[in-house]
């Protein structure tokens, strides 16, 4: 599969292809001295341009298309994962993925947003964009966690809820509105993780949790910034300012506290070592599990709800 | 000589125009027909010929719908506090000073207590005069407050929507009021009160995708345009035309997402009549 690298990657690849060249090039002469001066130098430069990325840098990179999608991560991290399909009224959605696995030796509920890799698997999971038998989906599948006192992990990674005509026939805001809903007071814990792109109403629908991580390429916020330019300055060019004033990167949203902890990914970001990205997730979400399994249901609950009444910023 | 010479001045129209008052006569946006204000005020500001309903603000729904005199309204000076110093073309914090000199209202939320025929209920409406009756902190925190209200009164919930979705110059922080309005819903539902949700036009994005969506009741004035997306965004995505009647009230009935569409002068009655059933 051909490479995608993003403009500001270019630097970085360059770079590596020219160690690669050299040690292929090398039959018999050694040049590890000059290879680790160049590794070096080439860990600098991801370091540099990764801690100096504009928002909509980090827009670009949560969309990567070789970024790890909600069944790498499950594939990654848990064992034993059995996928469930359906939502017992209309069909099964193919943009949201769900079911029971191992995390550790732990049981959990594992549901997220699924994108696809090419145009046919693109396709298949309609381009990560849920219709309402998704979100309908996810909801039973919770319902099911619930019934049997399993912690539920929920993966966002979403373009937007599917606008489309049958998406309204069969009421897209209704299933989010309920999933809302249902989801601020069921008693086993609920941990979110953004792991790509968190947009709107779509993202949030199965977002409601008692901690929110974020990966650290990844946005969340209220509409994509294309969206927002169009809307607002009334054309799609000024994307890169709609970015900065949405305010959408992981440590925007830790100020705003409405993010509680940023999952650092592998340098270069998690599409140059699925793997890891996968290690580091789960260790995090042991910890959190760990910590929540503590809390009486109603204790959570009761926190959960708080938790989300104390966003917002208003003068009396 | 002329037969026709006039001994009294031209007869002055633009004058006699001007000596009307202001603003005495609507016209109607559906079949164009011309009311007299006055009259229109005494229909509910429904179009007497077509039965279109005029968009209305919080002022008017809480005159139909409270007994007259008990309406106490809470938290009217809430404002939004411009939390991400946002900057389109124009900055948030001047486009929500002006917006409250131009309609009067402080954000595009209001909620307030009384009584709707003689049963205490709190009632929370948008106006869609302000910034498209966008959703952001301001209306979170009030309908917050009205749940928690209600659940210390005991009382009903009902919430007029009127909204364009969540408002985008406080980005995440709008979004986030999806979840914490549903929240609440689910502690009132928790207590056993209920809520009955009434979808004006038009009632579309993130407010549909929470609190209105959310009734016991949820309830719909005919013809309001009621949806996720908007029509426009569907339409260049399927690139199709879209069916008459698409996401109106009407459409949403027949499809079960709306318990009854109820024209504007029974509104407080049928209203009435669910609550003694459950309350």
């Amino acid at each position: 599969m051909a490479k995608v690298v993003l403009e500001f990657e270019k630097p970085i690849f360059e770079l590596e292809q020219k160690i690669e060249e050299i040690k292929t090039l090398s039959d018999n002469v050694d040049v590890s001295d000059e290879v680790k001066t160049l590794e070096k130098k080439v860990s600098q430069l991801r370091e540099n341009i990764f801690s100096n990325l504009t928002r909509w840098q980090r827009v670009q990179l949560a969309r990567h298309p070789e970024r790890p999608y909600t069944l790498d991560y499950i594939q990654n991290m848990t064992t034993d994962f059995v996928e469930l399909h359906g939502d017992r009224a209309f069909g099964d959605d193919k943009a949201i993925v769900g079911g029971f696995a191992k995390l550790g030796d732990q049981p959990v509920m594992i549901i997220g947003h699924q994108k696809g890799r090419d145009t046919k698997s693109n396709l298949y999971r309609n381009f990560g964009m849920p219709n309402p038998e998704g979100y309908r989906k996810a909801l039973r599948l919770m319902k099911l966690a619930v019934k049997f006192n399993r912690p539920i992990i929920t993966m966002l990674d979403t373009p937007g809820a599917y606008p489309g005509l049958e998406a309204e026939e069969r009421g897209q805001a209704e299933a989010i509105a309920r999933n809302l809903f249902e989801m601020s007071h069921f008693p086993v814990p609920i941990i979110v993780v953004i792991i790509g792109e968190g947009a709107s109403g779509g993202a949030l629908g199965i977002g409601v949790g008692d901690r929110i991580l974020m990966l650290e390429n990844t946005w969340y916020s209220v509409i994509a910034p294309e969206s927002c330019s169009s809307i607002l300055w009334k054309s799609w060019e000024f994307k890169e300012q709609a970015a900065e004033a949405l305010r959408l990167t992981p440590p925007d949203l830790l100020e705003q506290k409405i993010v509680d902890l940023i999952i650092p990914e592998p340098q270069g970001g998690a599409h140059r070592n699925p793997q890891q990205a996968a290690m580091i997730l789960k260790d995090a979400l042991l910890d959190e599990l760990k910590t929540l399994r503590k809390l009486k249901p109603e204790k959570l609950v009761e926190r959960r709800i708080e938790k989300f009444c104390n966003m917002g910023a208003w003068n009396e | 000589m002329s037969w026709f010479r006039r001994s009294t001045e031209n007869i002055a129209s633009d004058n006699q125009k001007k000596d009307m008052p202001e603003g005495m006569w609507s016209k109607c946006s559906s079949c164009g027909e011309i009311i007299h204000k006055g009259a229109l005020e005494q229909n509910l500001w429904v179009c007497p010929k077509c039965s279109h309903h005029f968009r209305i603000s919080s002022n008017e729904y809480f005159s139909i719908l409270f007994d007259e005199g008990t309406f106490k309204e809470f938290d009217a000076k809430m404002t939004s506090k411009d939390p991400l110093s946002f900057v389109d073309t124009k900055k948030y914090k001047d486009r929500i000073k002006e917006t409250i000199k131009k309609t009067g209202f402080s954000d595009a939320l209001r909620y307030g207590i009384g009584k709707m025929n003689k049963r205490d209920v709190v009632i929370a409406c948008m106006d869609f005069s302000f910034i498209g009756g966008s959703m952001g902190s301001v209306v979170g925190e009030k309908i917050r407050r009205a749940v928690d209200k209600a659940i210390k009164m005991k009382t009903p919930v009902i919430i007029i929507s009127a909204s364009g979705g969540a408002r985008m110059m406080e980005a995440a922080y709008s979004l986030m009021q999806l979840a914490k309005t549903s929240a609440k819903l689910a502690q009132l539902s928790d207590a056993g009160l209920p809520f009955v949700s009434l979808m004006t036009d038009p009632t579309t994005g993130g407010v549909t995708a929470s609190f209105a969506m959310l009734g016991d009741f949820n309830i719909a004035e005919p013809n309001a345009l009621i949806g996720f997306a908007g029509p426009r965004v569907i339409k260049q995505t399927i690139g199709k035309d879209l069916p008459e009647g698409f996401q109106r009230a009407e459409f949403l009935q027949e499809k079960g997402f709306v318990d009854l569409v109820v024209p504007r002068k029974d509104l407080k009655a049928t209203i009435s009549n669910l609550l003694q059933m459950v309350h």
